[in-house]
């Protein structure tokens, strides 16, 4: 074990910079497979970045680098399946409309000009729903190593500012020169946001400036883009004597969507746009199919019902409410019930969505780096969320949502050759993350500073402190 | 369904009763059986039965009124309750294309609230920052119920426009950005003058676009396969205005700006249904009675800003008078709460009767908003919208004690004083939970 440590402390020097041998047996290791079974003493070999076997009853091709898994776990890489990292300026993730700090805020480079004022849907106001998460990556991004350190491999990442941010990609967490090396799926959906009001720096007060604006002009590009494809084929079939229609790339943009991304956190807003996708879906152009982010309310039976009903997959935001900075006698009479008790049950919204069986995956939503993320996701798994749940809504459950579960989200011969290596049981409070594969390559976290707390302040009682 | 109780303070599961008997009361129907003192039936949400003497349903729940009032539900003409993320989309200067159906709130506690001043049915307006502004439609307040079960089944949807100072102000916005003392045209219009012309040219539009449609139309109805037109959400409820399909409740002051909205509206073939607030009403009730469009007006404000310095508060009686249907709005969540009292200001001023005041906020708002076979009075058939009060509706000391929606009661003043102390309870034991929690984390660094 020491010599282990010692392997790893080398592997830190050099900058947790991967290494590639085009094949490597861990063994001995206890396996999650997460589709199926559970080796106690199992062996993963990895080739040319590709899953090659697993099993308790596998040989040792003899050219294979060795880890010795003694004491370890191995998880099939996690997926965030709503991240911003690796964009432009998108600091530490905003997904969701309520992230941390004002570097969310940021212009991605393409849009750095200030936007002019918007006098209507015409304008396409605050919509860049051509861009192109994978076309936008930037492969520096320090945030790549931060959030891989926590065991994630794959994130499924957006442009996420304006109301329609754009097309997101599912990436494969490497640190390469060349973006694309990252690239798994170029598009797999539009996000759409609604935070109208606060934050909405783009159109100087122009059009929309209400949650009613967004959603008439929602609807009205998705009848645009009805009517424009409606256009485009009468065109293509006989353009002689017709008017030619004009290129409009925000439409271009929705129509390239295979499905859109909708928030909604309060049971009246899953409420609302269960109801909106269900319309935006007949008049889509082209067939597309809905997801709900955000989620925080997902606790209350109503809610569940409803998605149960709607057969919508969720994705559920980790980054829980938070108390209020409190004055020093924590007077906090203003806040309703209903806020403290959103407070006090949201974490326990997967659990809620795990036993009525509605599909659902949990994403970072700013929770991202290791040791937050391991707190957030473990305050589900408190809240009443079995650990074989917790893994699945970070693996399989969203490589199913976005239809990639022929190529990652479990440990399975001929899948992409994302691991995680674990000492401990993951989630847990002390567990650490020895290791991680990303298509094949092998990465050595950093182990948080010795004696520091890693990430923010505790919420445990007694943890850490000076006493 | 029990939905949305938890975490609601003062919530209250609806009582549902197939049928039910209200004796003993002092019935003001506000329809052809006048004040009588008897009961009503309800049954299946509706009322089967009025009169002095009834019988009882076989099962019916029987409640004795004990001589106390019941009246038909109150109805709220103009309300901005009930709507997430903003009421005015005043960005532009036509906003026909936003729609308050979009953005209902059943968790609005305001609905809660009305509930409690005896409001059973309110008609949710865009705000009035727009010469044209948004979609609009009259709600139920059934608390407790999702947004879509709010919506009042079957009720013609609006439109509201505005005149006068809130739409030309609002392209004027004040403590603008830019050198002190300049004027920031922020968008059109900034005059009288300006709201006309988007109003007159927001309907040549409007008629472009419904030619363009009928047009398509009568080809599909001939067997053709034309291009369809492009759908305008803007346009699209403009032509619901002139189809009829769509009430136009226009938000006015001045009298001269509700003559100039009466000739924009024949002149481009369609009809106001309402003038709201129409402080100066009284100057040009002839017209408006001729226009065939009702009147929503308070009942004794005044000066509030310039162009309601010519307000009286005979304006209601008077309109009523010159044979304009009249109702007393609120415009605002608390006035909502004692619509019944600005009632009773109309016996004040200008001498209605007591069924005259309180067809105010009862059976005239049902007439505006063409709900009236349903609403707004206490008739056969019609539905069990009711209100308990403990004393004469229209005085300072009556309150609500029981309200009734489609024969379901929502509000029970008992119930809602008892629960009080448990919901208090409960947030209490949550923040002593949290404080709980934090204190090791404040305390960790003593004396530093």
């Amino acid at each position: 074990m020491k010599k282990l440590l010692v392997f790893s402390f080398l592997w830190c020097c050099v900058c947790a910079l991967a290494e590639a041998p085009s094949t490597v047996a861990i063994r001995n290791a206890k396996v999650v497979t997460v589709s199926g079974q559970v080796y106690a003493k199992g062996t993963v070999v990895i080739k040319n970045g590709l899953i090659e076997a697993v099993g308790d009853n596998v040989t040792v091709p003899p050219d294979a680098w060795i880890v010795e898994g003694e004491g370890m776990t191995v998880y099939p890489g996690l997926i965030d399946a709503l991240s911003t990292v690796g964009m432009p300026g998108a600091g530490n993730a905003n997904a969701g409309g309520r992230g941390r700090g004002a570097a969310a805020q940021a212009a991605p480079a393409a849009q750095a000009a200030p936007a002019a004022r918007s006098w209507g849907p015409e304008d396409r106001p605050q919509t860049s729903s051509w861009l192109l998460a994978a076309d936008e990556l930037q492969a520096g991004d320090k945030r790549v190593e931060t959030v891989r350190g926590g065991g994630i491999t794959t994130a499924v990442t957006y442009p996420t500012r304006g109301i329609f941010g754009g097309q997101g990609s599912v990436i494969d967490l490497v640190s390469g020169e060349k973006p694309a090396e990252m690239v798994l799926v170029p598009s797999v959906g539009q996000y759409i946001a609604m935070g109208a009001g606060r934050g909405f720096g783009g159109g100087g007060g122009g059009f929309p400036s209400s949650l009613m604006g967004i959603i008439s002009y929602v609807r009205q590009l998705y009848l645009d883009a009805n009517h424009y494809k409606l256009v485009k084929d009468a065109y293509a079939k006989d353009p002689r004597g017709m008017k030619r229609p004009e290129y409009d790339r925000a439409l271009e943009g929705l129509m390239a969507s295979q499905r859109f991304l909708l928030p909604a956190n309060q049971t009246i807003e899953i409420d609302r746009m269960l109801r909106f996708g269900a319309e935006l879906k007949t008049i889509s152009p082209v067939p597309q199919s809905m997801v709900l982010y955000g989620a925080r309310d997902a606790y209350e039976p109503e809610a569940v019902e409803m998605l149960k009903k709607a057969n919508v997959p969720v994705l559920v935001s980790i980054h829980w409410p938070a108390p209020p900075a409190r004055s020093a006698d924590g007077d906090d009479s203003n806040e309703t019930l209903r806020t403290l008790i959103e407070r006090e049950k949201a974490p326990s919204a997967p659990a809620a969505l795990q036993k009525a069986g509605v599909k659902f995956a949990l994403y970072s939503d700013g929770a991202e780096s290791p040791r937050e993320f391991q707190r957030a996701v473990k305050k589900a798994i408190d809240a009443g969320l079995s650990r074989d749940e917790a893994l699945r809504a970070l693996t399989l459950s969203p490589a199913e949502i976005y239809g990639i579960s022929d190529r990652v989200g479990s440990i399975d011969a001929g899948k992409i050759a994302n691991l995680v290596v674990t000492k401990g049981e993951i989630f847990d409070d002390r567990t650490q993350v020895v290791m991680v594969f990303v298509d094949g390559k092998k990465y050595v976290p950093e182990p948080p500073a010795a004696g520091g707390r890693g990430g923010p302040a505790t919420d445990e009682p007694g943890a850490g402190g000076n006493q | 369904m029990k939905k949305l109780i938890l975490g609601t303070l003062l919530a209250l599961a609806p009582i549902c009763a197939e049928t039910i008997v209200i004796q003993n009361a002092t019935v003001m129907t506000e329809g052809s059986k006048g004040i009588f003192k008897g009961s009503v039936v309800v049954k299946d949400g509706k009322i089967s039965e009025v009169g002095e003497k009834v019988m009882v349903p076989a099962g019916a729940t029987v409640i004795d009124a004990g001589g106390e009032y019941l009246i038909p539900g109150i109805i709220d003409c103009h309300s901005h309750i009930a709507g997430s993320g903003g009421i005015n989309e005043g960005s532009v200067s036509v906003s026909s294309m936003v729609n308050i159906k979009d953005i209902i709130n059943p968790d609005d506690i305001a609905i809660y609230r009305a509930l409690a001043g005896g409001v059973t049915t309110a008609n949710i307006l865009h705000g009035s920052a727009n010469s044209i502004g948004g979609q609009t439609l009259p709600l139920k307040m059934r608390w407790g119920k999702s947004a879509e079960e709010l919506v009042f089944a079957g009720a013609t949807p609006g439109i509201k426009f505005a005149l006068g100072e809130n739409p030309k102000r609002s392209g004027n916005p004040q403590g603008g950005r830019g050198a002190i003392g300049a004027i920031q045209l922020g968008r059109y219009p900034a005059t009288r003058m300006g709201v006309e012309d988007v109003i007159r040219e927001a309907f040549n539009d409007a008629k472009a676009y419904k030619a363009e449609w009928d047009a398509y139309d009568a080809k599909v109805a001939k067997g053709e396969h034309p291009i369809a037109p492009r759908t305008d959400l803007k346009l699209q409820a403009l032509k619901e205005v002139l189809e009829n399909k769509r009430y136009v409740h226009v938000h006015c002051y001045r009298a001269d700006e509700i003559l100039m909205m009466i000739r924009a509206a024949d002149d481009n073939g369609f009809h106001v249904r309402t003038f709201q607030h129409v402080l100066e009403g009284y100057k040009v009730a002839k017209e408006i009675a001729e226009h065939g469009a009702g009147a929503s007006t308070f009942s004794d404000w005044w000066a509030y800003k310039i162009e309601a310095i010519d307000a009286i508060p005979f304006n209601a009686a008077i309109m009523t008078k010159k044979g304009v249907v009249v109702s007393l709005n609120s415009d605002d969540a608390e006035l909502m709460r004692h619509l019944n009292t600005e009632a009773g200001k109309a016996m004040k001023y200008g001498g209605m009767s007591e069924t005259e005041a309180l067809a105010m906020v009862t059976i005239n708002p049902a007439k505006q908003l063409g709900i009236d076979k349903t609403v707004g009075s206490i008739e056969v058939g019609k539905d069990a919208d009711l209100v308990l009060y403990d004393g004469f509706p229209m005085s300072d000391f009556a309150k609500v004690q029981k309200v009734w929606i489609d024969g379901t009661q929502y509000f029970d003043r008992e119930k809602a004083i008892s629960q009080q102390a448990t919901k208090e309870a409960e947030k209490q034991q949550l923040m002593d939970k949290e404080k709980a929690a934090q204190r090791p984390m404040s305390n960790r660094r003593p004396n530093q």
